[in-house]
């Protein structure tokens, strides 16, 4: 019989998140800081227009450079400063140790990775511009929210018939 | 100063600053930058079901919330105070496409004609809204990972299934917006 942390670890491993986290526990109000980074990248979002569909159509369809731009160096920089992490065990202003845990390759990042897509091209947006979306005033994509969520929930209730 | 805040920002302005939150989120908390997650926790606060996969102690991931709540706010706080005046400037090989469709209104980042109330009681609006919506909820899902979690973390971070999972995001955006969207646009 599993326990409820083992469960926790074994559908943590499958997710790309959750895995690295810090083991520390602060009050709520520490959480504050990752409200102001999470202000920070909505503004970053709609100011290079990458919560536009029409930007999601044309990088679709290479019409643009533009969402290729953004994303390819998102990584460079993403992964320099990993490699900078890394290279000098930088640690969290907390004093942790900041690792990096391999992820298993299962068979969902290609059946989820597809439907994914065609739902990215649909709505033209991934879970984060939806957010900031809502954020601009287009209020019908709260619709779209709590289906994503509702799909988030599908998918949690027939995990276990799903191939992976 | 501010007039050229309010000018659409290029890539290489935006790129860099995104791929700045991966080295921010793990210094200032030891977080792995990631989005769709943020559903997974609301499924996991409102509506666990006693389903393995949502009954875990979701408060320790309330920093995910906070972050997204921070993006909606962010919306809000660049479309009201840094809001460009002028109406996007579209490829016009996609101005020509769309016209074609009926759409016209180029005023909002996204096509109002398309996703408003009222659209959500016709078959066109139901399958681009809620049908849309719940594939991208339950593919990030299954892919365990969004653009950010997989395309940007994972490829940061040198995991090929991030990788693998980023050419299926593509491979099936083209799909959609090449094969099967003209279809559901013409509805």
């Amino acid at each position: 019989m599993l326990t409820a942390a083992d469960t926790d670890i074994e559908v943590r491993s499958l997710d790309t998140m959750g895995i690295n986290e810090s083991r520390l526990t602060h009050k709520w109000y520490h959480n504050i800081k990752y409200l102001l980074v999470g202000i920070a990248f909505g503004i970053v979002f709609v100011k290079a227009e990458i919560i536009s569909w029409y930007r999601i159509q044309e990088m679709f369809r290479l019409q643009s450079f533009h969402m290729y731009g953004v994303i390819g160096s998102a990584i460079v920089i993403g992964a320099i400063s990993v490699w900078i992490i890394k290279k000098f065990k930088i640690k969290s202003i907390d004093g942790e140790q900041i690792e990096f845990k391999k992820h298993p390759f299962n068979k969902g990042q290609i059946y989820g990775g597809l439907l994914f897509g065609l739902g990215w091209a649909i709505t033209g947006a991934c879970p984060g511009p939806l957010y900031a979306q809502i954020g601009t005033g287009a209020t019908v994509v709260v619709v779209t929210l709590i289906s994503a969520i509702a799909g988030t929930w599908v998918y949690g209730y027939f995990r276990e018939k799903l191939p992976h | 100063m501010l007039e050229w805040i309010k000018q659409p920002w290029p890539w290489y302005v935006a790129g860099p600053l995104i791929g700045l939150t991966v080295p921010i989120l793990l210094i200032i908390g030891n977080k792995s930058f990631g989005i769709s997650s943020s559903m997974r926790h609301i499924c996991a606060a409102c509506l666990p079901a006693n389903i393995p996969f949502f009954t875990y102690d979701w408060k320790k991931e309330m920093w995910n919330l906070f972050f997204v709540a921070g993006i909606l706010l962010g919306g809000f706080i660049a479309i009201q105070l840094l809001a460009n005046p002028a109406t996007i400037q579209i490829n016009p090989k996609l101005t020509k496409e769309l016209a074609g469709y009926g759409i016209t209104d180029y005023t909002g980042l996204l096509p109002s004609q398309l996703f408003n109330w009222p659209a959500l009681l016709t078959v066109k609006g139901f399958l681009m809204i809620v049908v849309g919506g719940f594939l991208v909820g339950f593919g990030t899902r299954y892919a365990g990972g969004c653009t950010s979690g997989h395309s940007i973390m994972g490829i940061s971070t040198l995991q090929w299934p991030s990788l693998v999972a980023t050419c299926c995001f593509m491979a099936g955006g083209f799909i959609m917006a090449n094969i099967i969207l003209p279809f559901i646009l013409s509805l």
